[in-house]
């Protein structure tokens, strides 16, 4: 009995000092005396747990709702409707069949002079252009495309939805808000946006520019198409080198290595590389495949060699524990029945224990696809119009174009910053989901 | 002959040299009476046809590729006129982009100096007869190996011994990467950061107070004074992740008791997934997170407080700036959370199950059990974690690129702006560059510290979790 008194004593660090005061006192009623503190004490550490599982997925949900509430209304993008004439004289076209004439024709002044027959107060030149500010610079490029598809349209009048600009988009979306969006715009400019309202003629409609274009200046025409092939090219690169490299060296440590200093040096190599930071991977790149290979820069065969090189360890570490994860006696049946190493590898080990080692490379690609500051270094944050069509093409991957819309001051690049996040957060989760999902379902276990 | 052509004529190649000694094999196999006859399946015969012809070609054409460009450069500066000779070394980088930008029609030839137009030219020849060497000298190696395979190839050839111990080899070249990786980091900082030493001494780079990057390029030039002294960016660093670890190991640590002491199956198996969604989001999102949330949220904060009438009554105000410490530092935490969560719920889980019901048999409560058994048995493993975490948080990029300040202030106040070593090092190498620039080489200098710093908290806390571990096996 003595003991648990002790016991008792000590971990309640009560300073019950004499020890011939302390045999005094029944041990029973010395535990009931500090049972209440200590159910409360227990009580609380719990509680401790619960508040930092609670702060935990309260960031998380936080990120999340902040995430969506600013992104979601860049799926939206608004248009203004217009009456269009379509005259042969404004457009400066005379032949409808000449396709040459049909591009360089004048969409601009059609446009324009629909929105001055709209609002006829605008007279001076700084009103004129003030007004000309309401539509996006590229809703021409949008005429012009559709005048090319159906050139009988010339002549006639229709009534086209013309892409509005960053502003006015954004003080559309903003409308129920305490405070609408004001920005750079002009009271003349609001009053005209008033009236378009009251007539109808603002519209939201799905955003399909956000998803069919490459980069540009100007919010309301840009997209991550550039940004999404990039990644995709750069994911590629990164599937095929790391799953054949990552797969061998696991192979290779786990069936042949013997057990000597190379082979340690070999896994202490692995294992560092595993938690060197990402951006040194970047220097690397930069040092030694721009510098020294005299590769090209801001190219997605380069990012994918990069992050290949930085994948590496997670699909080693992973597949070595898929491969170990297969049962001695497997292998000891197949070499029983004649096999040789390689067939038993190949036909029994490699089979076995695919599942688990696609799940470790789909995470490394997951995290991979995510990654930024490498892909800084070796230069894949250019102004990349263009959506890239080769892996040697310049362009940018989704994480850097998120990054470069971050920066960018127009409100309306935050939105689309949003969105785009929150499509690289999709792509992130449903890799990931993949992944637990082959763990799940086909992994098997021994 | 286009790189897809020759790609696809070798590939092409290939199946038909393991058909053809597959083949091989068999009909020399017939006479003395089939099959059974042969030293190992007609399959390795193939595979050995199909790496004699595989292994030169290809060694060539990836050789080739990566050395051709070096020596077309070369040869173009020896084809330049002689008043080039004496250039300095940036005025021929100048002259030789230009020439590759007109060879490669992104400038236009015309109104470009004759000398020019010639050494554009002469690159495009150049690179026309490079390619065509390496498709003639690649195929003729691999018709040669096939042919060399093909003589070889009879029933006596040990063709499964030779084809494994190739494939062995081929596994133990793919596990060096991991070594050459290794390598090529360390000599890619090392480098650099000799150039930059010689311009800058140790001393001074690692106690200097005073961080301005700037090298005046002329003479008068104000705002110039290239002070490398980079402690205000240790100071930075650490600053930012003592603000992670002060969020991150307490909250990582109690959700990892709970979660693995307290929780039922249920609550875990749901919480656990969720915590790693937290670890899965790009460091970008939690970047963007940072800057235009927490920041300005921190900043209305100070300002509320300092309109409020208790500072007011005390005389306090607050300065916050709008890239603080304090916004990066606590995002950086949050991101941190999950990590130090599931490493020390790893350790927590490998305590023997024997040391917690001798504590229970003996009348603790379930805390006291964690408390004083449980947690200081996992201690070791946990300090490891720990120290995992913070190279992780001195590391981290995007967060403190995004939303840490560029001003290198020398400061411990969490509210104003600090720059760290990761975001030096960026905003030195993207964008326009001045090569071997002491600006330039700095940022390769920082990467030094870095990767030695993290190498050196990694492979102690490495050390610190395996002899732990090996204590409970």
């Amino acid at each position: 009995m003595s003991t648990i008194e002790i016991d008792i004593e000590k971990s309640n660090e009560s300073n019950c000092t004499n020890e011939s005061e302390m045999k005094k006192v029944n041990t029973i009623e010395l535990v009931n005396k500090n049972l209440k503190k200590r159910y409360r004490a227990e009580r609380r550490f719990k509680a401790y747990g619960l508040v930092s599982i609670c702060f935990a997925l309260l960031c998380l949900v936080v990120l999340f709702t902040d995430i969506i509430s600013k992104g979601h209304g860049a799926f939206f993008q608004t248009y203004i409707q217009l009456e269009l004439n379509l005259d042969e004289d404004v457009l400066e076209v005379n032949d409808i069949q000449n396709m040459k004439q049909l591009a360089s024709a004048n969409y601009q002044g059609v446009i324009r002079q629909s929105l001055r027959t709209l609002f006829p107060d605008a007279k001076k030149r700084h009103d004129k252009r003030k007004l000309y500010a309401l539509v996006s610079s590229g809703a021409s490029y949008q005429l012009a495309d559709q005048i090319k598809a159906q050139p009988a349209l010339v002549g006639t009048t229709i009534s086209v939805f013309v892409l509005a600009d960053d502003d006015v988009d954004t003080w559309f979306k903003s409308l129920d808000d305490a405070k609408p969006f004001i920005g750079r715009m002009s009271e003349k400019q609001l009053v005209w946006l008033e009236s378009l309202k009251k007539s109808g003629s603002l519209h939201k409609k799905f955003n399909t520019t956000f998803f069919n274009n490459g980069d540009s200046r100007e919010p309301e025409l840009a997209g991550i198409k550039g940004a999404m092939i990039g990644s995709l090219f750069t994911i590629l690169v990164t599937f095929l080198l790391s799953f054949t490299v990552g797969i061998s060296t696991a192979i290779y440590l786990e069936e042949y290595a013997p057990k000597n200093l190379f082979t340690d040096f070999i896994e202490v190599n692995i294992n560092n590389l595993a938690a060197v930071p990402s951006i040194i991977f970047g220097l690397l790149g930069l040092a030694i495949f721009i510098g020294m290979f005299g590769m090209q820069r801001s190219i997605p065969l380069l990012g994918g060699v990069v992050l290949s090189l930085m994948t590496l360890p997670t699909i080693i570490i992973s597949s070595r524990a898929a491969i170990k994860a297969v049962p001695p006696s497997i292998r000891q049946a197949a070499l029983g029945m004649g096999a040789s190493k390689m067939q038993v590898i190949l036909h029994h080990v490699l089979p076995l224990a695919m599942p688990g080692m696609l799940t470790g490379t789909i995470i490394g690609l997951a995290q991979a696809l995510g990654e930024t500051a490498p892909l800084l270094m070796i230069g894949m944050v250019a102004f990349v119009v263009d959506v890239p069509g080769a892996l040697t093409d310049p362009s940018t991957a989704l994480p850097v174009q998120i990054f470069l819309w971050a920066d960018s001051p127009e409100r309306a690049f935050v939105e689309r910053t949003s969105a785009a996040i929150m499509v690289l957060l999709a792509f992130l989760i449903s890799m990931n989901t993949v992944a637990v999902f082959l763990r799940k379902r086909l992994e098997r276990r021994w | 002959m286009s790189s897809s052509v020759l790609l696809l004529v070798i590939a092409m190649l290939f199946v038909f040299s393991y058909w053809s000694g597959r083949g091989k094999a068999i009909t020399s196999a017939q006479h003395l009476g089939g099959v059974t006859t042969l030293n190992s399946l007609p399959f390795y015969y193939g595979m050995l046809a199909v790496l004699w012809c595989a292994i030169p070609c290809l060694v060539l054409v990836s050789l080739w590729s990566m050395f051709d460009e070096t020596v077309i450069q070369q040869l173009l500066v020896s084809q330049l006129p002689d008043n080039s000779a004496d250039m300095s070394s940036g005025e021929m980088t100048l002259l030789l982009n230009k020439v590759n930008n007109i060879a490669n029609g992104i400038t236009a030839a015309s109104g470009q100096p004759v000398y020019m137009q010639d050494a554009a030219n002469y690159l495009l020849s150049l690179r026309a007869n490079s390619h065509l060497a390496m498709s003639v000298i690649a195929l003729s190696l691999a018709v040669c190996g096939l042919s060399i395979a093909w003589v070889k190839i009879n029933p006596e050839l040990r063709a499964r011994k030779q084809v494994e111990t190739v494939f062995k080899l081929i596994l133990l070249l793919c596990s060096c990467i991991a070594i050459l990786t290794t390598v090529g980091i360390v000599l890619s900082v090392l480098f650099e950061s000799i150039q930059f030493f010689n311009k800058v001494p140790v001393s001074e780079f690692l106690f200097g107070l005073h961080w301005s990057p700037q090298v005046a390029i002329r003479e008068d030039q104000v705002g110039g004074s290239g002070a490398f002294g980079a402690i205000p960016l240790f100071v930075g660093t650490l600053l930012i992740s003592a603000i992670a670890m002060i969020v991150a190991v307490p909250t990582g640590l109690m959700s990892a008791i709970y979660l693995s002491e307290y929780a039922s199956k249920q609550v875990r198996s749901w919480v656990k997934p969720l915590l790693e969604i937290l670890a899965g989001i790009p460091t970008v999102v939690y970047g963007f997170f940072a800057a235009l949330t927490v920041a300005p949220l921190i900043r209305d904060t100070g300002d509320w407080l300092n309109g409020s009438w208790t500072f007011e009554l005390l005389g306090l105000s607050l300065q916050v700036s709008s890239e603080s410490a304090l916004a990066a530092g606590l995002v950086m935490g949050v991101m941190i959370i999950p990590f130090i969560s599931s490493l020390a719920d790893d350790v927590i889980n490998a305590v023997p199950q024997s040391l917690r019901d001798g504590s229970l048999g003996l009348g603790s409560t379930h805390s006291e059990t964690i408390r004083q058994v449980v947690i200081p048995a996992a201690l070791p493993g946990i300090v490891g974690g720990v120290l995992l975490a913070v190279s992780r948080a001195i590391g981290e990029t995007m967060i403190v690129v995004m939303a840490a300040g560029l001003a290198a202030n020398l400061t411990a106040n969490p509210l104003e702006s600090v720059t760290t070593v990761t975001v030096q090092i960026v905003t030195m190498l993207v964008g326009d560059q001045e090569f071997d620039s002491a600006k330039t080489l700095s940022a390769f200098a920082l990467g030094l510290m870095l990767f030695v710093v993290t190498l050196t908290l990694n492979i102690y806390a490495l050390r610190v979790v395996k002899k732990y571990r090996e204590q409970y096996e």
